[in-house]
């Protein structure tokens, strides 16, 4: 890789931690704001700076300042390495998960062809399983390391149940693996960008409707959400693992589970809903479009800024999502949740593989392949 | 490996800012030790006995389930990738792979190892 190269590639680098950063505190105002939407209350509307309120946006920018000046509390009893190193844990895995999503097609800078994605890995899918799962050492440490009853209870219980969980998430994505014949996201993400009978465009959710479905469950599970936050669940476990947390490290796992929360979208849209695709427009007729408005170099930067407008429109849709089940759906009980994951999930998922293998076989038979 | 790098760059972002964070909060923060401030928090009773007690061996349970269940998974996915190329073959071998796994799975669902109500 010469210079250039790295610099691109930190740039993008940089450009992806910039945003996932900024979507914090944006989704912790759309979740309060959604919250007081849907419980037909008002919501943070008083904090202002110089008068401007922004309809509560500057609300999670004090919250900052108030995390930055409370005490760095260290309970006496706590394991302290471990205590201080759980929410960093947390926050990387969160972070790095990113890096294999496609936001844009490709953008010419001169003579180079750039992809707008931090590291076009081969082994794609696998690498964010990899890295994702292991956001769970976090919640184990916080658990072990704080000496608190429901603090260990909480990770005991949020451990068993991510790895529970991430049975079927892997199970559920081999569907669309098979289809696509690769693990690299942004293949599959052009390979999307087919049509089916030359109307429908031949998203993930088409092809895998079941898988789809088994993904996004999977998702809020692995991300500790609602109906699946049984490691917080407040009112038995008073908030689970991060009990004896306060100040910046209690912020910094709220940063790593929305994080978490936006890479999931994130997934879901890459894999299901066609990613940085526009609906009816192959990327092919987008480029010649603004190639034909200002020449292939500025061209292939407005044809990226469109595509990532649609990735960025399908990622708000999911994440809304998140936040409209989050104060609509009810906690499952613990043995419900067990029970979910292991004995419908995972059946399910397996079927589900199946299904689609001899469906496969019979296609590709039929086009003798 | 040099697609790699990007990433090395994002996990010494992901240490900075943790770091960083956990740092923040360190220097501006008051610290005020003392009392039973330092106990740990149980809805204003006092603890007992150490919070690192025995717990239910279903956990265990669970996770030892978990590395099986995946590593079957592990296996599903270079044969995924290359599924349409490997014809029937491919079919009929996973089916028997996948056979295997699920007389494991019914023997776990039979002998109650997946029940969380006792």
């Amino acid at each position: 890789m010469d210079g250039t190269g790295l610099a691109i590639s930190l740039a993008k680098a940089g450009f992806v931690a910039f945003l996932l950063l900024n979507a914090v505190p944006l989704l912790v105002w759309l979740e309060r704001r959604g919250a007081a939407f849907i419980q037909d209350r008002i919501g943070p509307n008083r904090t202002s700076i110089a008068g401007f309120a922004l309809a509560g946006l500057v609300q999670p920018l004090a919250d900052v300042v108030k995390f930055m000046f409370k005490e760095d509390f260290v309970p006496p009893s706590a394991n302290r390495t471990f205590y201080l190193l759980a929410p960093i844990i947390t926050l990387i895995p969160a972070l790095m998960t990113f890096a294999v999503v496609p936001f844009a097609d490709v953008v010419r800078i001169g003579e180079r062809l750039v992809q707008m994605q931090v590291a076009d890995l081969n082994v794609g899918i696998l690498y964010v399983f990899a890295i994702a799962s292991l956001g769970v050492y976090g919640v184990v440490l916080a658990g072990w390391a704080s000496n608190n009853k429901y603090s260990f209870l909480g990770s005991v219980r949020a451990s068993a149940q991510m790895i529970s969980y991430e049975l079927s998430m892997g199970l559920s994505v081999l569907g669309l693996v098979m289809v696509f014949g690769t693990l690299q996201l942004d293949d599959m993400v052009r390979a999307q960008g087919a049509r089916l009978f030359g109307v429908l465009p031949l998203w993930g959710i088409v092809l895998q409707p079941l898988g789809f479905l088994l993904f996004v469950i999977s998702v809020f599970a692995e991300t500790n959400r609602l109906p699946f936050d049984l490691a917080e669940s407040e009112a038995e476990l008073v908030v689970g693992y991060h009990t004896e947390y306060s100040s910046m490290k209690f912020a910094t796992f709220f940063m790593a589970e929305y994080i978490a929360m936006t890479t999931g979208a994130a997934l879901i849209v890459s894999l299901f809903l066609g990613g940085w695709q526009v609906p009816f427009v192959s990327s092919e007729t987008l480029n010649g479009w603004t190639a034909d408005l200002l020449g292939p170099g500025a061209g292939s930067w407005l044809a990226a800024l469109i595509q990532f407008g649609s990735f960025s429109a399908k990622l708000g849709f999911f994440l809304w999502l998140f936040i409209w089940v989050r104060w609509t759906l009810p906690r499952f009980r613990y043995d419900q949740l067990m029970r979910l994951g292991w004995k419908v999930m995972l059946p399910l998922a397996l079927a589900n593989l199946l299904v689609t293998a001899a469906v496969l076989l019979v296609i590709d038979g039929a086009a003798g392949r | 490996m040099s697609e790699y790098v990007p990433i090395v760059a994002l996990l010494l972002i992901g240490v900075l800012l943790g770091v960083g964070l956990l740092g923040i909060s360190a220097l501006l923060g008051p610290n005020r030790p003392g009392g039973s401030k330092g106990a740990p928090y149980e809805c204003g009773l006092i603890p007992l006995t150490d919070a690192r007690n025995r717990f239910d061996v279903k956990f265990y349970l669970v996770a030892m389930l978990f590395i099986l269940f995946d590593i079957e998974v592990v296996f599903l996915y270079p044969w995924a990738v290359l599924y349409r190329r490997l014809g029937v073959l491919g079919f009929v071998e996973m089916l028997v792979f996948l056979s295997i796994l699920l007389v494991g799975f019914a023997y776990v669902w039979k002998k109650g190892a997946l029940e969380w109500e006792a």
